[in-house]
């Protein structure tokens, strides 16, 4: 289907199903329950996952192929919600160009990075991301925001002001960011007995980009380019002596995921319409970097679980506080019980990023596959333990 | 020519402070081969022995003073330190307002065996996996290193104040012949800048003139031979790791004054002396030195007000922009040599 | 003329001359040997042969064009091919596909964006390295993973990799280095093989001089960094200059 052979196709199905039908698979809660607080069915989450989904599916291009460490995608993010934030203040609130112009900016600041960070590589190439993308921030937060010139508002963001020209807006449509007049913000709320699901517009839309730029990734991947991309991290210099330039062909993958992370960031724009240079600091890059990791670099699907994993736990575990361990823990005996939740104390609110750091360290040290990896582990040893005999030889699959 | 002259003198203390952290980070590259994101975490900590020297050295305990009134005419309650109470108030409260340069000799054995535990217990296993993954995993280390700094001390800012005696500033201008008050500098900069020095001085000179240096130099020229040698670069490898975030740590502990504690203070130190390090030429150290505190004297040419009404910002990007530029012209920065890390 | 000239070429590191004055003619369709004793500057000449190096002076003609200046990807599409001393193949990659990269290099050229038709759909180059396969003989290995294979495997994998670019010019640098007997052996037959069955100039940089006496038409003894004597292998044989420079001793 689609040009994809059977096993690409039943993975995009799998996606696809899983996206559309979010809203009913993240409340699993009913509304009023005192579990509900871990429901992450609402709109804002959602959309989130679906968007740091395409952003991570778009770094794994690049460093899941060609092994090109960057620490600087956030600066083609933070580059597509700004240039997302202009199309509204100029034109209208249509998402659609604002989209068009993020996926485009983003393109071309890819290309001009990506010609001067290329021409090294290794170390050094992930240090140049990194400077650039620290310029960026520099250049956003306080040099590109004075009177004379002001294009990304500084400390405050940019944002849509009343005054604004907004040459196409009608007083019809929305007052925020709408599809054609469809407001992004626009939720229709299905009751189900004690179950409530969000069906918001906004996260309908990230979901079928996602959906799409998953597909074009697949695509990426099984094609001569993306065949090459892998040879370009397997060996450089029998690609050189092989007829066959590696320096257009990492700097393609590099421009296609900054258009990707150009089109999140784009996205993020057009379901909140700010853009703040903090989008741009080099952690948020780090940010993608664990996602792709933790998922799986490499891997179609594992950005993508990457993504959703850390998305989704910060949201958990920043809620969790001292009185709900309490109650988890309310079983034990008084002292144990108090002991417990000191422990776990330190990880869980604002300890996420420390429960982060570990989780990440964990898995770059044991399991470089990331969840992917472990995931295909854990099926081979339940596949081993089910023969129960030794007559089984475990085989090792390129993992997916 | 004085105004000059206080440029320099500006930035000579950021500079400094990058020279140090860009030493130990070349110092780890050149002999572990190993790309150490962990590292400006290793200034924090330093900077956090200081911290908890300053809060060791406060605890106190309380007493009644019955001689004294607070405004509802209750015994005042007192907070003594031990230290006041064990050396009497005049030492005690002298080794209290000397906090910061006490913390050195506290913060050498910390740094020394964090140092180790670092090399022996992650490190180590890195040696022979992709730089990415050393990236990756340092810069793993280095979020948990920070959340836990986070953890037992809070988010903000911390002031660890320079004794007393160092503070104020001194009228360099006068000395040099200048009129009074052209260049105005503080006493605690002066103190970094030498202390740097001093150290910079210390790590060369020990690489220098002792066989361990030696051999260590050699080893970073060519790994493999001296290890075919028969010497075990490996455990001399670990002290260098050790002797690197030493470095690093004192660094962060005298730091304090100009500019108080926080968590991620590694974090924006680091990215920096990164680009230092590729300025100066991955894998030499006085690359690393020189461009570190090139850097910082040029920052604070940016700073002025006459360079920031020009180009408004500059300041904030002179770094990556000359980084730029000479990445570009000179791959191998300022001094590096052929083929490091350029697999 | 042969198809490849080298003129005067010099090459020096630091103190070190490596290369001095060194002219050498290989003629077309012929197998020619560069051999020497260590440091004669061997793996210096061939590293300014394929654009890794360019030397100081002198020229390098291929099929009447300069290669100097020229990057090593270009001087290959020029239809040169270089076989490495390890064998250097795509280690992550399948069999298969390390055969399928040459000839997609030999049908789209040195980049093409060709990023969206699947690679199982181009029939064409599919094809073309099933039968260098077959002809390398491991078509049964085309899943594996190419670093999962034997030393053997490898070089004769890399091999195929350079013959599907129908080059026209193949440079084997030591190409039965630290080979087992057996394996030299196969790998004799093997490049003899090749030469019969195909127009190809062979020129091979070797250390084993039964390698050497099987394969080459012509030698051409290097000494410290520049030629000693070219002739043929019966002649060079009996050589005294080459005793000398390979015993230290005059004969």
């Amino acid at each position: 289907m689609l040009g994809l052979d059977k096993k690409d196709t039943s993975l995009l199905i799998i996606v696809a199903i899983l996206t559309l039908l979010a809203p009913f698979i993240l409340n699993p809660f009913p509304a009023g329950s005192a579990m509900a607080q871990f429901n992450a069915g609402y709109p804002d989450l959602m959309q989130r996952f679906v968007i740091f989904g395409i952003f991570a599916i778009g770094f794994n291009i690049l460093f899941g192929l060609t092994g090109y460490l960057s620490f600087g995608h956030a600066a083609f993010l933070g580059v597509g919600s700004y240039s997302a934030v202009w199309m509204f203040k100029l034109l209208s609130y249509n998402v659609i160009p604002a989209i068009a112009l993020s996926v485009v900016v983003a393109a071309l600041f890819a290309l001009l990075i990506g010609y001067v960070s290329l021409r090294r590589s290794g170390i050094y190439f992930s240090i140049l991301t990194l400077a650039f993308a620290q310029m960026s921030f520099a250049l956003a937060y306080s040099v590109l925001s004075n009177p004379k010139f002001n294009l990304t508002n500084g400390e405050t963001g940019l944002q849509v002001y009343a005054d604004d020209p907004q040459i196409f807006h009608r007083d019809s449509l929305p007052d925020m960011p709408h599809l054609f007049g469809l407001s992004m913000r626009s939720t229709y709320k299905l009751d189900i007995g004690a179950w409530s699901f969000d069906f918001n517009v906004g996260y309908y839309l990230c979901a079928v980009i996602m959906m799409v730029m998953f597909y074009l990734a697949i695509r990426i991947f099984r094609s001569p380019f993306g065949m090459m991309l892998r040879a370009v991290k397997s060996n450089q210099q029998r690609m050189n002596y092989t007829g066959l330039n590696p320096r257009p062909y990492t700097l393609a993958a590099f421009v296609i995921s900054g258009m990707y992370a150009g089109l999140a960031g784009g996205l993020m724009a057009a379901m909140d319409p700010l853009a703040g240079a903090e989008r741009m600091q080099w952690t948020a890059s780090g940010e993608v970097v664990l996602m792709t990791i933790l998922g799986g670099a490499g891997t179609l699907i594992g950005p993508v679980l990457g993504a959703g994993f850390i998305k989704y736990f910060e949201n958990i575990f920043s809620k969790i506080n001292d009185t709900i361990l309490h109650q988890w823990f309310s079983f034990l005996p008084d002292g144990i019980e108090d002991f417990m939740v000191f422990i776990v104390h330190p990880f869980i609110g604002k300890g996420w990023h420390l429960t982060l750091g570990i989780l990440f360290m964990l898995v770059v040290i044991f399991l470089p596959g990331g969840l992917v990896e472990g995931g295909q582990r854990l099926g081979n040893w339940l596949r081993n333990r089910g023969k129960r005999s030794g007559e089984a030889k475990t085989k090792h699959e390129p993992a997916e | 020519m004085d105004a000059i002259i206080l440029q320099i003198l500006n930035g000579l203390d950021k500079g400094s402070a990058y020279a140090l952290i860009a030493l130990g980070l070349t110092l780890i590259f050149g002999t572990l081969g190993v790309v150490n994101f962990a590292h400006g975490a290793l200034f924090m900590i330093g900077a956090f022995c200081a911290v908890t020297v300053q809060r060791l050295l406060n605890l106190s305990f309380q007493t009644v003073d019955e001689t004294q009134k607070d405004f509802l005419g209750n015994p005042l309650k007192v907070d003594t330190p031990y230290v006041e109470a064990w050396f009497g108030p005049e030492i005690g409260a002298a080794i209290i307002d000397w906090s910061v340069p006490l913390a050195l000799v506290f913060a050498i054995p910390i740094m020394l065996a964090v140092g180790y535990a670092m090399e022996r217990g992650l490190i180590k296993h890195f040696y022979k996996r992709p730089h990415a993954d050393q990236i990756l995993v340092t810069f793993g280390l280095a979020i948990v290193l920070q959340e836990i700094i986070k953890y037992f001390f809070g988010a903000n800012p911390i002031q660890t104040p320079e004794p007393s005696a160092l503070k104020g500033s001194l009228d360099i201008g006068l000395m040099l012949g200048f009129d009074p008050n052209a260049i105005i500098y503080p006493i605690w900069r002066l103190v970094y800048f030498t202390f740097s020095v001093v150290i910079i001085g210390g790590v060369f000179a020990f690489l220098q003139f002792t066989t361990f240096g030696m051999v260590v130099r050699a080893g970073m020229a060519d790994r493999e031979t001296v290890g075919l040698l028969g010497i075990n670069i490996d455990k001399r490898f670990t002290i260098m790791f050790g002797i690197a975030a030493g470095v690093a740590g004192l660094a962060g502990v005298m730091y304090g004054p100009l500019n108080p504690p926080n968590y991620h203070m590694g974090m924006d130190f680091l990215v920096l002396s990164f680009v230092v390090v590729v300025v100066g030429g991955m894998g030499s150290l006085p690359g690393a030195v020189a461009a570190g505190f090139l850097l910082g004297v040029l920052e604070s040419f940016a700073s002025t007000t006459w360079a920031t009404t020009t180009i408004p910002g500059i300041n904030q990007i002179i770094i990556y922009l000359v980084a730029i530029i000479i990445l570009l012209t000179r791959p191998r920065g300022l001094m590096g040599r052929k083929g490091v890390m350029e697999d | 003329m042969g198809i490849l000239e080298v003129k005067n070429v010099g090459k020096r590191f630091g103190g070190l001359q490596a290369l001095s004055d060194v002219n050498l003619s290989v003629a077309e369709n012929t197998v020619h040997a560069i051999i020497g004793p260590n440091g004669a500057g061997k793996s210096t000449l061939l590293n300014c042969l394929v654009g890794k190096l360019i030397p100081d002076s002198g020229s390098v003609m291929f099929d009447g064009q300069s290669v100097l200046g020229r990057a090593p990807y270009e001087i290959n599409q020029m239809g040169i091919s270089r076989v490495f001393q390890t064998p250097e193949i795509f280690g992550d990659l399948t069999v298969l596909e390390n055969m399928m990269i040459p000839c997609f290099a030999k049908r789209d050229g040195a980049f093409e964006l060709n990023a969206l038709p699947a690679v199982s759909q181009q029939k064409d180059v599919v094809d073309q390295a099933m039968h260098m396969l077959e002809e390398m003989r491991m078509a049964d290995k085309r899943h594996m993973h190419a670093a999962a294979m034997s030393r053997g495997d490898k070089r004769r994998l890399e091999i195929g990799m350079c013959l599907s670019q129908e080059p026209r010019l193949l440079l084997l640098d030591e190409p039965t280095a630290g080979m087992a007997r057996a394996d030299t052996n196969n790998t004799i037959d093997l490049l003899k093989q090749i030469k019969q069955e195909r127009d190809i100039t062979i020129a091979i940089i070797e250390h084993d001089m039964h390698v050497v006496f099987s394969l080459a038409e012509r030698i051409t003894v290097l000494a410290q960094g520049t030629p000693l004597v070219e002739d043929t292998p019966e002649n060079i044989k009996g050589h005294p200059k080459v005793r000398e420079a390979y015993l230290g001793e005059s004969a």
